[in-house]
């Protein structure tokens, strides 16, 4: 990743938010959105641009869940872990996609096609077992419907 | 921004009224599509498109007025659609489940022909027949929608539509009439109380914040709904998000702050994109920024958004992330009130608190106190999900006993099974069994069963729900969302986690259940913020209600709802089996075996318990136990 394009990036996102400390959370989202994953390169100036020390940065993006270190895949799967999806059996999906994907929660898959994150409650629960990959909710899930539903997004 | 759109006076804002209210007035025919997150979900963003094309084919765009609004509390048969004929009407058609197709033939026999489609209508759960009007749907009779039911009448991203209803009437009441004293006696009287779960007097908080010394001064909206299984906040603010601003900013009136935050959850991508547009529409149109209405009251709201961690709900660890530090959470010796966010006295209450208090301010506390219990006043939004026919968001009186809640308005249990235990209170909450479905629900009746209201949440489970599960389920939540400040939260809970899931494998003795209360009763008592504090809740209060069940587990090493893996086992009753095949086939461990049409086997050694089996065998063959 080239230096300076990332600076400049890091930059206008910062500003974005008057390069005030309060806007930390929000501005490390926006690195994220734009990367997919928060590179150190982009850390570093942020910590730069606010003059704060980079530990204090690191801190914030090891201890916030939606945030990562590490580059994820070209799709992102979420499966719901809410109460309702859990008594519909939404821990059943999660098991099955991670023996599917063999990857456990939060990993990549090797050829980088998937990466399997769990969230805690996506508040559709009338729909439950929820599945999101890349945006789109595949309602009503059940271990078998899993399957057909990842062959569409694996590169052909 | 066009400075044309400022409302500079109070005279101006009532102009505004008088307009919107007479071009609502004139209005003929109306449609009203839920498209909240879950009507998302399930397609209502195609079926808007598909009315805006039907409508613009049979040259109804000037007649018809189309209507995309969040949700309207009925989950279960998202995405539907509302339609009315003219403000005097008293019914409004309701259709349910709405598919692209549906959608041509809506417009040209319910629209054109004022024809009901009874395929398209809610069919009642017990008597079997269809329901056309809405008015008369079970599921919403017997609500008191306070809150939720402007939901269905604004669109979330159009300020006008909120000022059609009145919106803003509240503020410009408080600023032109009311100190902000009054304004605080106002709530105090109406005996509002915070909504996110604490149920600490409203009223009593501004008073304190208000008193506090300082001259800056902060409020804040707590959108950080993390309790799984709640979602009535993410509905409002996706909603009706004006409503919550107008409260958040008679608020900062009240306490003296001349500046608010909204901590949201990011994971609620839609409340985020509307709370913002809502902000953006409401400077525009001067009702936050300098001299609000010529008042010379200034307000700002800021929108901050949260990253994923669960103890930011806490009110000091939400403080903190807003500062832009980690959302640890601090002992709570000096309140919020007098040393909040940034050490300034801070106001900081629910979504559903702050969307209250516009409706407080213009029909009166005492209108207000009428509704509710003795100790709990006004409504509570709860959401009613899990093994439930009518998921959803319910609107209630506060003391309707939980049997009206789940039977009346939730429709009962799907597939016929058997009630066991509702969930209340998220996370921190606990089980309530059947013996007290009776219960009114308030703080106080929650509270004396061992659970909590917290912020509403309602999940229903069935006979095939295993509670040792349930309460391992919240423990690992609790347990991954502890920060570790703390050692009883961060130690205790991982302790307590290790014993469940000894009990749930068939490895643990009686004398665990003990040291389990014993642990937990320590965690409950010595853990710094709430979330440790009410940790333990799932567990103490299973232990108490279903103690039979975790008996099982360990002494007969059996999981009775067949939940546990490590004590169940997958096996075909051959009587049932017509040797189909299926299974065999989809089987991902190949552990099935049989000829056709001849009743087979799966083996113990290579099965993994997935349950595909289970969900692909026709005939009811597979059994779990």
């Amino acid at each position: 990743m080239k230096r300076a394009m990332v600076s400049r990036e890091v930059d206008e996102i910062v500003s974005r938010y008057e390069g005030q400390i309060t806007g930390s959370v929000g501005i490390l989202q926006d690195i994220q959105n734009r990367y997919n994953y928060l590179p150190k390169e982009a850390l570093v100036h942020m910590a730069k641009r606010l003059n704060v020390p980079l530990s204090q940065v690191y801190g914030l993006a090891t201890f916030y869940k939606a945030l990562t270190l590490k580059p994820r895949g070209k799709h992102l799967i979420s499966v719901c872990m809410g109460t309702a999806c859990h008594v519909r059996g939404g821990a059943r999906i999660a098991d099955e996609i991670q023996r599917r994907l063999n990857v456990k929660v939060g990993e990549t898959t090797e050829d980088n096609e998937f990466t399997f994150e769990v969230v805690n409650c996506l508040g559709c629960c009338a729909i439950g077992p929820v599945m999101v990959v890349d945006g789109k909710y595949y309602e009503h899930m059940s271990a078998r419907k899993i399957s057909p539903i990842l062959r569409k997004y694996e590169t052909k | 921004m066009s400075m044309t759109k400022t409302i500079k006076t109070f005279k101006d804002l009532q102009g505004i009224f008088d307009r919107l209210r007479t071009e609502r007035l004139l209005e003929k025919t109306r449609i009203t599509i839920s498209s909240g997150t879950c009507g998302q979900a399930r397609g209502s963003v195609e079926v808007v498109e598909e009315f805006q094309r039907q409508l613009k084919k049979h040259n109804l765009k000037d007649k018809v007025t189309l209507k995309v609004t969040g949700c309207h509390g009925f989950c279960e048969v998202e995405p539907n659609a509302i339609i009315r004929f003219g403000p005097d009407s008293q019914r409004s058609i309701f259709y349910q489940k709405l598919k692209l197709e549906d959608v041509e033939q809506i417009v040209s026999d319910t629209v054109l022909k004022r024809k009901v489609i009874d395929r398209l209508s809610y069919v009642d759960l017990e008597t079997g027949k269809s329901i056309a009007y809405l008015e008369d749907i079970p599921f919403f009779q017997k609500q008191n929608r306070l809150l939720l039911s402007n939901n269905v009448l604004v669109d979330p991203t159009d300020i006008n539509d909120y000022l059609a209803i009145g919106g803003y009437t509240a503020l410009q009441k408080t600023l032109s009439q009311m100190s902000p004293d009054e304004v605080i006696e106002s709530i105090k009287r109406a005996g509002l109380r915070g909504r996110g779960g604490g149920g600490f007097p409203t009223g009593r908080k501004w008073e304190s914040c208000r008193k506090a010394e300082g001259d800056i001064k902060y409020v804040i909206c707590n959108a950080d709904e993390g309790d799984p299984g709640a979602y009535q906040d993410r509905s409002l603010l996706e909603g009706n998000p004006h409503s919550v601003l107008e409260g958040l900013i008679i608020g900062g009136y009240a306490v003296g702050a001349r500046e608010g935050y909204i901590y949201v959850r990011n994971e609620y991508p839609l409340a985020v994109k509307h709370v913002g547009i809502a902000v953006k529409q409401a400077e525009e149109y001067g009702l936050l920024g300098e001299n609000i209405l010529g008042s010379g009251f200034s307000f700002t709201i800021n929108i901050n958004r949260g990253g994923g961690a669960f103890v930011c709900g806490e009110s000091s660890a939400l403080m903190a992330s807003i500062e832009g530090r980690i959302g640890e959470p601090r002992f709570k010796h000096v309140h919020a009130t007098e040393k909040g966010l940034w050490d300034r006295p801070t106001t900081l209450n629910n979504v559903k608190t702050w969307a209250t208090v516009p409706l407080i301010i213009n029909k009166g506390a005492d209108w207000y106190a009428s509704i509710g219990t003795e100790k709990s006043k006004g409504t509570m939004i709860f959401s009613l999900v899990g093994k439930i026919n009518n998921t959803g968001l319910v609107e209630v009186p506060m003391g309707l006993p939980l049997r009206d809640l789940i039977y009346s308005i939730g429709g009962g249990i799907p597939g016929g099974k058997r009630f066991k235990a509702v969930q209340t209170g998220g996370p921190s909450g606990g089980c309530i069994p059947e013996a007290l479905l009776d219960l009114p629900v308030d703080y106080e009746g929650l509270t004396a069963a061992g659970s909590m209201m917290g912020s509403g949440g309602l999940i229903v489970m069935d006979e095939d729900t295993c509670m040792v599960n349930v309460a391992k389920y919240f423990l690992s939540f609790t347990m991954e969302e502890s920060c570790g400040k703390c050692t009883p939260c961060r130690e205790g809970i991982k302790h307590m986690l290790e014993i469940l899931n000894n009990i749930s494998e068939g490895k643990a003795e009686e004398r665990d259940l003990e040291i389990l209360e014993e642990i937990g009763n320590m965690v409950k008592e010595t853990s710094l913020c709430a979330l440790g504090g009410s940790a333990p809740n799932p567990v103490l209060s299973t232990l108490r209600y279903f103690r039979d069940e975790y008996e099982a587990h360990i002494k007969d090493k059996r999981c009775p709802a067949g939940v546990c893996l490590e004590l169940i086992h997958y096996s075909i009753d051959g009587a049932k089996c017509t040797g189909c095949g299926v299974c065999r086939k989809e089987c991902p461990q190949g552990a099935i075996s049989g000829q056709k049409k001849e009743s087979h086997k799966i083996d113990k050694e290579s099965c993994i318990k997935c349950g595909i089996c289970l969900e692909v065998c026709k005939f009811n063959a597979v059994v779990v136990g």
